[in-house]
């Protein structure tokens, strides 16, 4: 559950269907792998030995449950955005992405003069002093490589060399699903 | 837990098992024939004493009350082939119920979301082929008349959601 490993998007029929009939979850019985071993006409042994092959190849990230956030307490989640140094952005990408409280974290591109930010890192929490605390842990561990951009270039909003962007509203969230 | 109260379960009517098994699912599910029973001897072996029947139970019940959203593989969306990026639109206050409308009028855009900035709209677009995003992307400008700030993933350094209770 970390790096992507994926390394191609090619695909076999078998794993296609695979895909298609695990992609809306698991069923929850004794025997999870039986009902998709009937469905795709192959052994439980095949089944288990595709699913670990999917998972090896960082198709399947892992076999897992999905909770809802607002459910478990965590109200609060906050995109945090950094403006690092390009040659720092590897090695420190990597240091947040392994801070407990981080979920996603990514390279992204910047858009000078509109924006500054090259990595993105999402945090969670049950409220708003959680997500400011761990903001604040992952701005000790950036401090010195962040940009520091010239005060003077007119563009008072990119000396900003960090932001957190809360979310306060879903406006839609829909599955992202393999078309047949 | 009870399916009659399901829909309106708090996290603190959850006991000890629903509590260990939403923390050890997150992190993953062996791959067996029988995975429950081999959560349900993890658990014993934390000192949650249970049993393979009652954790399929109480899964079913989680899944039920929809506190487990989902429970099955999660596949990294890129390999199977799409294109994605996430997008964002500077959106003038007054508009804002508007443009809402016609950007979730894309059947693309999967997740959209309002946050605290400037940049108030935060989307994620997923297509077919790269070439799609770039068409669905003229296509919002052209509707919103706003100009969009694209941000694809250029590394991808970590994705593991754990919201441990």
């Amino acid at each position: 559950m970390s790096v992507s490993t994926c390394q191609s998007s090619e695909l076999t029929p078998l794993e296609r269907q695979y895909i298609l009939a695990t992609q809306q979850g698991l069923p929850i019985v004794e025997r999870p792998y039986d009902a998709i071993a009937q469905k795709l006409g192959i052994s439980v042994e095949e089944v288990l030995k595709l699913t670990k092959n999917l998972q090896q190849r960082g198709i399947i990230r892992r076999i897992a449950a999905v909770p809802n956030h607002y459910k478990l307490g965590y109200k609060f989640n906050g995109m945090t955005v950094w403006d690092v140094e390009d040659e720092h952005i590897q090695a420190f990408g990597r240091k947040v992405g392994k801070l407990p409280f981080v979920s996603h974290c990514y390279e992204r591109p910047r858009h000078l003069p509109h924006w500054q930010y090259n990595l993105f890192a999402m945090v969670h929490g049950k409220n708003q002093e959680e997500i400011r605390k761990y903001r604040s842990q992952i701005k000790e561990l950036l401090d010195d490589v962040l940009v520091k951009r010239n005060h003077d270039s007119g563009q008072s909003s990119l000396s900003k060399s960090n932001d957190m962007l809360t979310s306060t509203q879903i406006l839609k969230k829909t599955g992202l699903r393999l078309k047949k | 837990m009870r399916m009659d109260k399901a829909a309106t379960t708090e996290i603190s009517e959850l006991s000890n098992l629903d509590k260990g098994l939403i923390n050890l699912l997150q992190k993953g599910l062996p791959v067996c024939e029988r995975p429950f029973a081999e959560i349900a001897t993890t658990l014993n072996d934390m000192g949650i004493r249970t049993s393979e029947k009652e954790v399929i139970d109480h899964l079913q019940a989680l899944r039920m009350s929809k506190i487990l959203t989902r429970f099955g593989p999660m596949f990294d969306a890129a390999c199977l082939g799409g294109a994605f990026t996430l997008a964002a639109l500077s959106v003038p206050e007054e508009d804002f119920e508007k443009v809402t409308e016609q950007v979730n009028s894309f059947e693309q855009i999967a997740h959209n979301y309002r946050r605290d900035h400037t940049f108030n709209m935060w989307f994620v677009i997923g297509t077919e082929s790269q070439a799609e995003i770039d068409e669905v992307i003229l296509a919002i400008e052209a509707k919103t008349q706003l100009p969009v700030l694209n941000t694809p993933k250029l590394e991808e350094f970590y994705v593991g959601l754990y919201l441990p209770v």
